[in-house]
């Protein structure tokens, strides 16, 4: 039931599609990266460190870069972030690390913090060595991690550096959630996703694909494992409920991202609109310029003071070509004559099959202890997107890494393996 | 309108950028070309029986970024032949007659070979004589340069021989390579020489290669010490160029030629502060060209305009009674940083460095309150070792308490903007100005002009030395009350 196979060498998609999505920050060259490591001041109890929710030592990956330790730098990253890559190109680093860098104070560039990351993931990866941590001793436990996205991968390197079986359901072919599938693809490329999963599952994560975890089979999975971690994300995206929602020719920024993330679509119409404006309505309309779309329309029923997305991606958005309709309802991006309609109004909860009320929810969230990530049953944790609706990659790992922690302690596991 | 003519020991100077005898000089070919930059002279490249050189020869230190901090070599003197460097000498000063060619020369320490070599430089035309008594690698294994500076009868002796016919002036080269640099400049000066130059390179080795495990630079495979120069010795330099400049010992110090990490025109300012009649450079000439004399002049002459000087003599020398042995510091003097608070910028290297590299007085606990805390006692930590005797968070637990914090990206419509640059009352650090013993290092540290002053605390006491207490009886009284700080 389990796969190990390199999914990295799975990955499906279209070159030419990718062709269009080149790096929005480009790799460094290596003499560039170590002139831009130079540059950090080495604070102490750094603000930018403080600013990430992994809390990655950044001064000191840094220094390490500076010094020419690749290994250590990425181990550093690695302690802290077991996707570390991902974050690496997929954190909204403007207003996490480099939006504290201390050097905002002195009229100077903030280091560039997310490109040094990156820098030191990329010569690891080239380096083809393991992830620097090895599995812990067998501690005759086992976990069930449902959903495979970022949360249950950081919670389930936590266990296995513990020796605890950590076992990831998820309802897709492969492994990642939306760090696979739903991460704009010139910031996180499919196959990056995968290559770092591949170093998880080296470290005895293991999988089980293609499988929807429902009321029944979740009570089975309690029965069957010691723990269970809920990293399930949220579900589908809201609909209008208005008419022609349903027509061909509509469609959901999720399945527009992970479609052509995947190869499924390989361009776009003539004319295009999304609905709403928070960060993946965004991507999903510079998606549509880049798949050839040469009208795309934002429609928002607000305006720009109210919008969810960063100011810097709005930025993006408008650097690409995108245009913004404000202050207008939904039902005008039907009458624009466009060939696609993306909606893009959010993503609704998706804890249905908790409705034995296993644990307690709050407005369709999980509830946790933040520290551990314990629900309110003690054999349940949960973390990411179906605790804090809707956050960042890097968020969803800070909570796993603090679950994986939590759950290990209350089973009575306590030492990682370095 | 400020000048920079002036006069080294009886020679007429354009200005008092010299090229130091070294690669940059060694032809007549480059020297022209360096004139034409606008250097005042050139010490011609050490002239003696040519040598066979080796390769490599040159190697360096890189620091954060920055390339040649420091550089070493191990080329010898000149290579060619000595009449092809006479007949060039002869060449410069005719096309250049208002240009100094100083002949740099070491040959073999015999009577008789010294009076040839002089009669030759100056037949050629050199405007003066530089004796090398300091090239530290090779020509030394041979009883030559700083074989010769090392050992101040030796270094009298050659100066005596050279002064017997030299009718130009002559000056002696000395070698920073000896515990003190007095002593043969003392000698040089008994046996009549005109003037000095100091200093030469210092024996070093830059580095091994971390893969082959072999030092550098690589002479197939192996190497040798070198002469280590550039940025890096400037402050060995000017301490040297001042401990000769401020001996009496022997009546008046002689002109001194500084030489030493001289790039910019604040390091010939320094030099000429403390006395030097001309700079000599060569490790920034190598590095960037003949062209960076244009800014040593020109910020030189603004930086003068701007105090008032009219001629090098005006401020020559100036800061020399500004240097003196510690004894005679005033004991009674204070200052304490003080954080800018406007200008924090937040990165807390000061508090680190307090913390580890300094006394343990400047702390984290604006916010916290902890300004109106009172420090108990006066200074323990030297009697007592007690560990973090301020019961404040050492840096560790600061650290430790960080990464226990829960953050998360923060959403501009949820969380409101952060503002850029604007740095939290609690990243902002403090300075206990009681326990500050002024040490300066927290204003060293920070990034940021401006923002950690040291200010002086007016304490209504007299000057008082360590010598005037020593004198007065003071200093065993409060030994006896086992307080350090009395």
């Amino acid at each position: 039931m389990s796969e190990t196979a390199s999914f990295f060498e799975k990955a499906p998609g279209d070159t030419e599609v990718a062709a269009r999505f080149a790096d929005l920050h480009p790799a460094f060259e290596k003499t560039a990266a170590v002139t831009e490591a130079n540059r950090c001041l080495y604070c102490f109890d750094a603000p930018c460190m403080g600013a990430c929710p992994t809390h990655i030592d950044v001064p000191k990956f840094i220094k390490k870069i500076a010094s020419g330790n690749l290994e250590g730098s990425a181990r550093t990253i690695l302690e802290a972030n077991i996707l570390g890559a991902s974050c690496s190109r997929a954190c909204p680093v403007e207003v996490l690390c480099e939006g504290s860098c201390v050097m905002h104070g002195y009229n100077k560039q903030p280091i560039q913090i997310g490109r040094l990351q990156r820098f030191a993931m990329d010569a690891l990866h080239a380096s083809g060595a393991p992830l620097p941590f090895a599995p812990g001793k067998d501690a005759g436990k086992k976990v069930a991690l449902i959903g495979g996205g970022p949360a249950s991968l950081a919670c389930a390197a936590e266990l296995r550096r513990r020796g605890v079986r950590a076992v990831i359901f998820d309802a897709r072919p492969l492994p990642g959630g939306l760090n696979t599938y739903g991460i704009a693809e010139y910031k996180l490329p499919l196959k990056e996703s995968l290559r770092e999963i591949d170093m998880l599952a080296q470290l005895g994560v293991e999988f089980v694909f293609e499988t929807m975890v429902d009321a029944k089979r979740l009570k089975e999975i309690e029965r069957e494992y010691d723990a269970v971690f809920l990293g399930m994300g949220l579900g589908a995206i809201h609909k209008l409920g208005i008419a022609g929602e349903e027509l061909d020719g509509v469609t959901n920024a999720l399945d527009f991202i992970a479609g052509y993330k995947s190869g499924a679509i390989k361009g776009a119409p003539e004319r295009v609109a999304v609905v709403g404006a928070g960060n993946t309505a965004i991507d999903a309309a510079i998606a549509a310029v880049r798949l050839g779309a040469s009208e795309v329309t934002m429609v928002y029923r607000r305006g720009p003071e109210q919008m969810s997305a960063f100011g810097f991606e709005y930025e993006h958005a408008k650097q690409e070509g995108v245009r913004f309709l404000w202050h207008t309802p939904a039902e005008r991006a039907f009458e624009l004559g466009c060939g696609l309609v993306i909606l893009a109004i959010g993503q609704a909860t998706h804890t249905e099959f908790l409705s034995d009320g296993e644990v307690k929810l709050e407005h369709g969230r999980v509830v946790i202890d933040r520290a551990t990530g314990q629900t309110t049953n003690s054999k349940y944790f949960a973390g990411g997107d179906c605790t804090n609706g809707g956050r960042e990659v890097v968020d969803a790992v800070a909570d796993g890494k603090r679950a994986g922690i939590g759950i290990a302690a209350w089973l009575g596991v306590d030492d990682a393996n370095a | 309108m400020p000048t920079l003519k002036t006069t080294f020991a009886g020679i007429e100077c354009l200005n008092p950028f010299w090229l130091a005898s070294a690669p940059p000089t060694n032809c007549g070919e480059q020297i022209m070309r360096a004139f034409d930059a606008g250097w005042g002279g050139a010490v011609w490249k050490t002239i003696g029986e040519p040598i066979t050189n080796v390769s490599s020869r040159y190697s360096s230190i890189n620091w954060q970024g920055q390339r040649m901090m420091g550089l070493n070599n191990i080329e010898l003197i000149s290579d060619r032949p000595i009449e092809t460097n006479l007949r060039e000498i002869a060449e410069v000063k005719r096309r250049y007659p208002k240009h100094v060619v100083i002949a740099s020369l070491m040959v073999e320490s015999k009577r008789e070979t010294w009076h040839k070599m002089v009669q030759r430089a100056e037949d050629a035309g050199a405007d003066g004589l530089e004796l090398n008594f300091g090239c530290p690698h090779g020509m030394s294994e041979r009883g030559m340069g700083s074989a010769v500076g090392q050992v101040p009868e030796y270094c009298e002796q050659i100066t005596g021989w050279v002064k017997e016919v030299a009718k130009t002036p002559v000056i002696v080269k000395l070698t920073p390579n000896i515990s003190d640099i007095r002593l043969p400049a003392r000698a040089a000066k008994r046996a009549g020489a005109d003037a000095l130059s100091a200093i030469n390179t210092i024996n070093s080795i830059t580095g091994i290669d971390l893969d082959t495990l072999e030092p550098r630079p690589n002479v197939d495979g192996k190497s040798s010490h070198g002469g280590y120069c550039g940025p890096a010795v400037k402050p060995i330099a000017l301490n040297m160029v001042q401990q000769v400049n401020s001996d009496y010992t022997d009546g008046t110090p002689l002109p001194m030629s500084g030489i030493g990490g001289v790039g910019t025109w604040q390091d010939a300012a320094e030099f000429i502060l403390l006395g030097a009649g001309t700079v000599q450079v060569c490790t920034a000439a190598m590095h960037y060209g003949y062209r960076i004399v244009e800014d040593i002049g020109d910020g030189l002459l603004a930086w003068m305009c701007k105090k008032g000087y009219e001629t090098l003599d005006d401020f020559r020398g100036l800061s020399l009674p500004n240097v003196r042995e510690w004894k005679n510091l005033n004991l009674n003097f204070r200052v304490v940083a003080e954080i800018h608070a406007d200008k924090c910028i937040g990165c807390q290297l000061c508090y680190t460095a307090c913390w580890d590299g300094a006394h343990q007085c400047i702390h984290l606990d604006r916010a916290s309150g902890g300004m109106e805390a009172k420090v108990a006692g006066t200074d323990p930590r030297y009697m007592h070792h007690e560990q973090n005797p301020h019961g404040m968070p050492t840096p560790a637990m600061v650290f430790a308490e960080s990464v226990k914090k829960i953050t998360t990206t923060p959403i501009p419509k949820l969380d409101g903007a952060s503002a850029l640059g604007v740095t939290p009352l609690e990243r902002i650090p403090r300075v206990d100005v009681d326990e500050c013993v002024g040490c300066n290092l927290c204003s060293l540290v920070c990034p940021v002009p401006e923002c950690i002053t040291m200010e002086r605390v007016e304490n209504g006491l007299p000057f008082q030395s360590w010598e005037e207490r020593v004198a007065a009886g003071v200093a065993k009284e409060a030994a006896l009350a086992g307080n350090p700080n009395l």
